[in-house]
């Protein structure tokens, strides 16, 4: 294994997590400017410290790395320039369910040198997870759930979104709701899952999540929960998430 | 019977007198043609005298309020304004807005006033679709709708044929012979001539001459105020005035 | 006077209303769908009474309170391209009711919202007045109301950068556009009184717009109190389009759109136009609402996206007729 980076710059909200997490003392140079956002960011109480950037290849490049972290789908035209420079740009995906966790950890401590730190996080995390999964089974089944955010989005059960409610014992609801998209309200009443679990909420008012405030969810007969950012990035937080739905069920 | 009474009327534009000081009474049976050249102060003696301009002086017309006014006098602007398409009949009635709106009374009076005007047959045209003269026929029977003991007309004839200046002129003053008065300003002094009782003859603001035409015609104001000469004489067929030529100015 | 068109248009809305009530994503049967309404029983009794029968009665009030403002503003100002949207009214009604959210008015007070958007619509019907002057000139009209509209829409979507919401910045459109997706009764509510009240304001002054039809000093002379009917028609079109801009954005072209396809079978009556342009803008917004969802069901199709496509090539025409006016 090479020798650990020395200057790591992550320009993408999921990657940072990583990084935070993972990184040695002065080792993380810079994290995204999103990172420190306590609505997205699972980790944003541990970038509080750490400088941040806006994805620009200049600004990156100034802060002289030795590894860039980015998304999948980061800026192509920013990354090239960066390898072009001659900086190793690393891109490892964004975990699609709470399996793949353990080995993004690992991934991500090898990256930075850090392999003893992410098999320490991994053990730990699968430990946790067994202990989540034998609560859930104890728990009636049937129970639909659905995530409906700003502008009617939901994330889709295929994904991470859905491996949190089934991990949480929840069912996902269908049709629409479980493609994900922007589904219209009505097709959410009708669905009629037991559980809605929306996004948190941003300062000031935006008409997207206005319409969260529609007096129709007063009137369905669904629990209502807030997400929050230990649902984003499949980071080792999406667990504080199942527990916190399997609290509010084993409360009921 | 008065039907109006200035006293004093002054009207400013700006500094400057447009109307100074011009008194006089209008009583029931006239038809009076308010005379004199291009900026004498005409439209603004009329528009003061209702109470569109601020003014000072007193118009007993002005000082009524808005309802009573409208039931009282009838005026006919300068300006041939006809914003829509309306339909003749349509646009006549307009003239029943100070009436409490019976339908019968109304259709009444439109039907007077198309008829007096000749324009009976136009009633379902498009008032907008109609030549200048047709349309200033329009307005004037408009006016007339309106059906009130005072009409003050701001050059009603401008513009039109010699046989619609005669009719119109005619209707004035039938409707003078009928107990109404009416106040018309007027450029053609022979029309004026034939068909006015009295001549008001106004100069630079004031009110100059003031009687039945013969006394306001005479060579003298039409030399000062008009700055020209004219052939008048009372003959067999009336009143018969023709200018004939400018005078310079000394 | 026969009523013939009126009950037309009143029948089309009745109509066009069911027609708005049967129609969205949940796919639910005809009778169903009244049944539930009457219910109000079930996931299907929700849908009906939250969703889309609010969404109908904004639909038909929105549509009115445009309608018929834009068929006032043509009385008094004798001009048939004068309309709320496209003489910067409905930017500057949007631009208030932004403020008003973006600054917390609306969610601490709750007329906040309605109210900024009326003061909004206030501040541009004055401007407009005082710039085309009373008798409305086409071209002085048509530049005030791009400078309106551009100052407004600029001072809008620089509050919405502003706004700590990632969400907010992206509402331009909707603000510029128009949507009546996802409004509840609490929109209703908040709008209804104003555009009522605006609306019964502008009704009231149809006499005095036919005489106005002769030219100010005809009116004046046949009894028309100019200062108050100039008054209550500031206020008229201001609460309804201000009313109706904040908890519809803005929505364009009605006012122009549908006065100029009645006026002739009004015979070009101004009084009688604004009932008759109530009703049809009512008909049109729902008949476009009703589009929008059956064009792009999930995509939320902003209104105005639909009435431009409509409105603008009228708007051009009428431009075209009135040229020599305007050159």
């Amino acid at each position: 294994m090479a020798e650990a980076p020395a200057r790591v710059v992550s320009m993408n909200l999921c990657a940072d997590q990583y990084a935070l997490l993972l990184a040695g003392p002065g080792q993380l140079v810079s994290v995204s400017h999103v990172s420190r956002d306590t609505v997205a960011s699972p980790y944003a109480a541990l970038a509080a410290e750490v400088p941040v950037n806006h994805g620009g290849a200049e600004e990156i490049w100034l802060l002289r790395p030795d590894l860039v972290l980015a998304h999948e789908w980061s800026d192509t035209r920013v990354l090239a320039i960066l390898r072009r420079l001659g900086i190793d740009v690393l891109q490892i995906p964004v975990p699609e369910a709470i399996a793949e966790i353990p080995d993004t950890v690992r991934a991500y401590g090898d990256a930075l040198g850090q392999s003893a730190t992410a098999e320490l996080l991994a053990t730990a995390f699968e430990q946790r997870l067994a202990d989540l999964e034998f609560r859930a089974a104890a728990l009636p089944p049937g129970k639909t759930a659905t995530l409906y955010g700003a502008n009617g989005y939901s994330a889709g059960m295929t994904g991470m979104a859905g491996d949190i409610l089934r991990h949480a014992g929840l069912l996902p609801a269908g049709g629409a709701l479980f493609a994900g998209g922007s589904v219209p309200l009505e097709t959410l009443v009708m669905e009629a899952p037991d559980m809605i679990i929306t996004g948190a909420r941003y300062a000031g008012w935006s008409r997207s999540e206005a319409l969260l405030d529609h007096p129709v969810f007063d009137a369905l007969p669904a629990a209502r929960r807030l997400s929050g950012p230990a649902w984003a990035c499949g980071t080792p937080r999406v667990l504080d998430a199942v527990e916190a739905l399997l609290a509010v069920r084993e409360a009921s | 019977m008065t039907l109006l009474t200035l006293t004093d009327l002054t009207v400013r534009r700006g500094d400057c007198p447009v109307v100074d000081g011009v008194s006089f009474t209008l009583g029931a049976g006239e038809f009076v043609g308010l005379i004199g050249p291009n900026g004498a102060g005409k439209t603004s003696l009329l528009r003061g005298a209702l109470g569109l301009l601020p003014h000072e002086g007193h118009s007993s017309v002005a000082e009524l309020p808005p309802g009573p006014r409208s039931r009282h006098v009838a005026f006919l602007p300068q300006a041939r304004e006809i914003a829509w398409p309306m339909q003749v009949a349509d646009l006549v009635r307009l003239g029943r807005h100070p009436h409490d709106a019976r339908a019968k009374a109304d259709a009444d009076a439109v039907d007077r006033a198309l008829r007096r005007m000749g324009l009976a047959d136009y009633a379902p045209r498009l008032a907008t679709q109609l030549s200048g003269g047709e349309q200033a026929r329009v307005l004037i029977a408009r006016a007339l709708a309106q059906e009130t003991p005072l009409i003050l007309a701001d050059e009603p004839v401008a513009g039109l044929d010699p046989a619609a200046q005669i009719a119109a002129a005619r209707v004035f003053a039938d409707l003078a012979g009928e107990g109404h008065a009416v106040l018309a300003s007027l450029h053609d002094l022979g029309l004026a001539a034939r068909h006015c009782t009295r001549l008001l003859l106004m100069d630079r603001g004031r009110l100059v001459a003031d009687g039945p035409p013969s006394e306001v015609l005479t060579p003298q104001n039409l030399r000062d105020v008009f700055g020209i000469t004219a052939h008048f004489q009372t003959g067999p067929e009336g009143p018969i005035f023709q200018p004939l030529d400018r005078v310079r100015p000394q | 006077m026969s009523y013939r068109l009126e009950l037309l248009l009143g029948a089309g809305v009745i109509l066009a209303l069911a027609g708005s009530l049967l129609i969205g994503p949940a796919g639910l049967l005809p009778a169903e769908s009244f049944a539930a309404l009457l219910s109000g029983e079930g996931p299907a009794g929700l849908v009906m009474r939250e969703i889309r029968l609010p969404r109908a009665i904004l639909g038909a009030l929105v549509g009115a309170a445009l309608g018929l403002s834009g068929a006032a503003l043509q009385g008094y100002l004798r001009n048939p391209l004068a309309e709320p949207g496209l003489i910067g009214v409905t930017g500057a009604a949007s631009l208030g009711a932004v403020i008003a959210l973006q600054t917390g008015l609306a969610a601490a007070f709750t007329l906040g919202l309605p109210l900024a958007a009326l003061a909004g619509a206030l501040a541009a019907v004055l401007l407009i007045l005082a710039l085309a002057g009373p008798r409305g000139a086409a071209l002085t009209l048509i530049l005030a109301g791009i400078a309106i509209s551009a100052l407004a829409g600029a001072f809008t979507a620089l509050v919405l950068n502003l706004s700590p919401n990632p969400y907010a910045t992206y509402e331009m459109v909707f603000w510029m556009m128009g949507s009546l997706a996802n409004r509840s009764f609490t929109h209703v509510w908040l709008a209804a009184p104003f555009v009522v009240v605006g609306g019964a304001v502008l009704l009231s002054l149809g006499r005095s717009l036919d005489a106005l039809a002769l030219g100010e000093d005809a009116a004046e002379s046949m009894g028309v109190r100019l200062s108050r009917l100039r008054l209550a028609l500031v206020l008229g079109v201001a609460s309804s389009v201000g009313a109706a801009t904040a908890v519809a954005g803005g929505i364009g072209f009605v006012g122009l759109v549908v006065p100029h396809l009645l006026r002739r079978a009004v015979g070009s009556r101004p009084s009688r136009l604004l009932g008759a342009s109530a009703l049809g803008g009512a008909l049109l917004v729902l008949l476009a609402d009703i589009a929008v969802r059956l064009i792009l069901p999930e995509k939320d199709l902003k209104l105005g996206v639909l009435m431009a496509i409509i409105g603008a090539p009228l708007f051009l025409h009428l431009v075209y007729r009135t040229r020599r006016e305007l050159g």
